[in-house]
């Protein structure tokens, strides 16, 4: 945690006119990541965890977005490079990984074709350099019979091993930042195991920073180091991975922490949920957008509550409530059936 | 991708056949229809009817007249022509293929280029005032059938402006052969090309940006800007090639079927004597050799369309070759 940051974003905004209005996807969202670091960004869907990082990359194309604030990506601010500028950095430094492996490759050219392509665009090199890659890539990301493989098309591969061969592409330039939105969520329980651990994996062996989208909490405590909780486009709560899950600050968080299922503590009778659905995008409400779901909402909660640091330096957190006033309301939130008197 | 290919071709004989088969039954068994009456002639006496029929294996049973037609038309090639004794139907043919060829390979060249920079130019430009102006553009080509437009394109370029410099180099109307005269070629079929492939630029351009803005909706396409490449590449070898699928398709019919004679209106409006006034002509006198001999023509051109075009679109997209 020391040292330049690899990627620092300030105060990102993301905003999208519609026929209703103004959709703002993301509000202000700030966070940096050092070199090798693994963060989690979590939320529910439409909380702004995706578009953040697709902006990040600059792969929203829509006409009607509109773009504010600073993403610093070792030192130089990607949202005002030129196009050509930008091209040379995705891919090559910056490379991601999407949620649906079925139809994230092309179906008409071969994966191998698909993955020197990319070395191609970056790198003055052989085509036949490029296949030679290819399959070290695929043997890389576990792909069996990579050299015969590599001429296949994507139709011929399964789900999870699309997935490997979009993680062999995104990592065809040795890139210094892996985005993975939400790479499991289309496979089943077994692969996305086998892909998180090709992920972690990896990301030793090429010494990559990793940004990975999830709305699985268990997915987090696996594999992040640092995690972001994301709300209604805003950011609610950032931290260690032992913070967050240990002494989470924002009542959201403690919401998702109450609805997992846990193996390790005595059977709630049902699961904790989150009430209401969240705010729309369109209509914020005033002040704290978890203020109308929150149980624990007071007068202070009209206001935007900032992001700072409160129950530690590193730890940050959107809520008014002051950190000694938490502990107790927490534990009510997240384990009920410790409180609760035995019925 | 071999065995595909052969397997199509099979495929291919196998629907030629029925097609004949098919065509024989229409025009000979289809009941008010008797061949020997055209043949004949105005009031001819029963016994003049029973000599041509016979003479013309028309007394015989039905497999046997088809096998008969079948060797006239295609080992001995020397069916003749009802209403116009004495014309073999096969060379006749043979020579206004050329006519037909020449008309439907240049129009084609047109629609495809001028559809394809259209359709691309048009889904590019999404978003700004000239993408509807192509599109309300392509509508009106699509709304103006070829007869009347070829009869506009005639009346500037051969009456009301002929003296002038724009069209005064516009030759009469009709064919001059390739071997001919190559330049005269060229000349009396610039206003036929133009004219026949107004229709199809404006349903190509139309299907193609239409396939365009879909397939830059597609997840691969999100990827291929991840990828780092420029955004020619990703419009060129990645939405392009993915929308041309449908494109091809529609370029083999269209295409096999102007060539098979469906260029009709077309030569009949500019005089060119090509397979399709063939047809007209002889349409107009039911002269069934002729028909049954274009007909087969025409669908040969047909099929043989649809067979390229399978194989391109197997090559166009990988996952058509397993099915």
């Amino acid at each position: 945690m020391t040292g330049e940051p690899l990627l620092a974003v300030r105060d990102l905004k993301v905003s999208f006119r519609t026929e209703d209005g103004l959709v703002k996807a993301v509000d202000g969202v700030s966070f940096t990541l050092s070199p090798g670091e693994t963060l989690g960004i979590v939320g529910e869907s439409g909380s702004g965890k995706s578009v953040t990082m697709m902006s990040v990359m600059r792969l929203i194309v829509d006409p009607n977005a509109r773009f504010e604030g600073e993403v610093f990506y070792k030192g130089r601010d990607l949202m005002k490079l030129s196009r050509e500028d930008m091209r040379e950095v995705r891919g090559s430094e910056l490379a991601m990984i999407f949620q649906d492996p079925m139809t994230s490759l092309n179906p008409v050219y071969r994966v191998g074709w698909q993955i020197a392509e990319q070395i191609r665009a970056h790198e003055r090199i052989s085509r036949r350099a490029a296949h030679a890659r290819a399959i070290e890539l695929l043997t890389a990301v576990g792909i069996p019979h990579p050299a015969e493989r590599v001429d296949d098309y994507p139709h011929q591969f399964s789900g999870g091993m699309r997935q490997r061969v979009m993680i062999a592409m995104a990592l065809s330039c040795s890139p210094d930042l892996l985005i993975a939105d939400e790479p499991t969520t289309a496979l089943d329980v077994t692969i996305q195991a086998q892909i998180l651990n090709l992920i972690k994996k990896l990301k030793e062996d090429f010494g990559s920073a990793v940004v990975l989208i999830t709305h699985d909490m268990g997915v987090v405590a696996d594999i992040a180091d640092r995690v972001a909780v994301m709300y209604a486009g805003r950011m609610v709560e950032q931290g260690s991975k032992q913070d967050l899950f240990y002494d989470p600050q924002h009542p959201y968080t403690w919401g998702l922490l109450g609805s997992i299922a846990r193996l390790d503590r005595p059977k709630p009778r049902r699961l904790t949920a989150i009430p209401g659905l969240p705010p729309s995008l369109l209509r914020l409400p005033e002040g704290c957008a978890f203020g109308d779901r929150c149980p624990q909402r007071f007068d202070a909660c009209a206001q935007v509550p900032e992001l700072t640091a409160k129950a530690g330096s590193d730890h940050l957190d959107a809520c008014h409530l002051a950190p000694g006033d938490k502990r107790e309301r927490r534990e009510r939130t997240i384990h009920p059936e410790l409180t609760e008197e035995p019925a | 991708m071999l065995t595909f290919i052969v397997r199509r071709g099979l495929w291919t004989v196998l629907v030629m056949f029925a097609i004949t088969v098919l065509v024989f039954v229409i025009f000979f068994k289809t009941p008010g229809i008797d061949p020997v009456r055209q043949i004949a002639g105005r009031n001819p006496s029963p016994l003049v009817l029973a000599e041509i029929r016979h003479q013309f294996g028309l007394d015989r049973p039905f497999p046997v007249q088809y096998a008969l037609m079948m060797k006239k038309l295609f080992i001995t090639r020397d069916l003749v022509s009802y209403s116009n004794q004495g014309t073999l139907v096969i060379p006749e043919i043979f020579a206004a293929a050329p006519a037909t060829l020449s008309l439907v390979f240049g129009a084609a060249i047109i629609w495809v280029v001028v559809a394809i920079a259209m359709g691309v130019g048009a889904a590019v430009l999404r978003g700004t005032v000239l993408d509807p102006l192509l599109m309300i553009l392509a509508l009106i080509g699509i709304s103006m059938p070829v007869f009347w437009l070829g009869q506009v394109a005639n009346l500037i370029t051969q009456s009301r402006f002929h003296d002038t410099f724009l069209f005064s180099w516009v030759p009469p109307l009709g064919y001059t052969s390739l071997t001919q005269n190559p330049v005269r070629w060229f000349e009396g079929l610039v206003i036929p090309w133009i004219v026949l492939s107004v229709l199809y630029i404006g349903l190509y351009a139309r299907v193609l940006r239409a396939n365009l803005i879909e397939v830059q909706n597609e997840d691969f396409i999100r990827t291929a800007r991840a990828k780092g490449l420029t955004e020619r590449r990703v419009l060129l070898r990645h939405t392009l090639r993915n929308s041309m699928i449908t494109f091809v398709s529609l370029f083999g019919l269209d295409f096999g079927v102007l060539v098979g004679g469906g260029a009709l209106l077309t030569e009949v409006v500019f005089g060119i004597h090509g397979v399709g006034f063939l047809t007209y002509q002889s349409l107009t006198n039911l002269d069934l050799p002729v028909i049954m001999a274009t007909v087969v023509y025409g669908a040969f051109f047909i099929v043989l369309a649809n067979t390229l075009v399978d194989i391109t679109y197997a090559w166009l997209d990988p996952r058509v070759r397993l099915a």
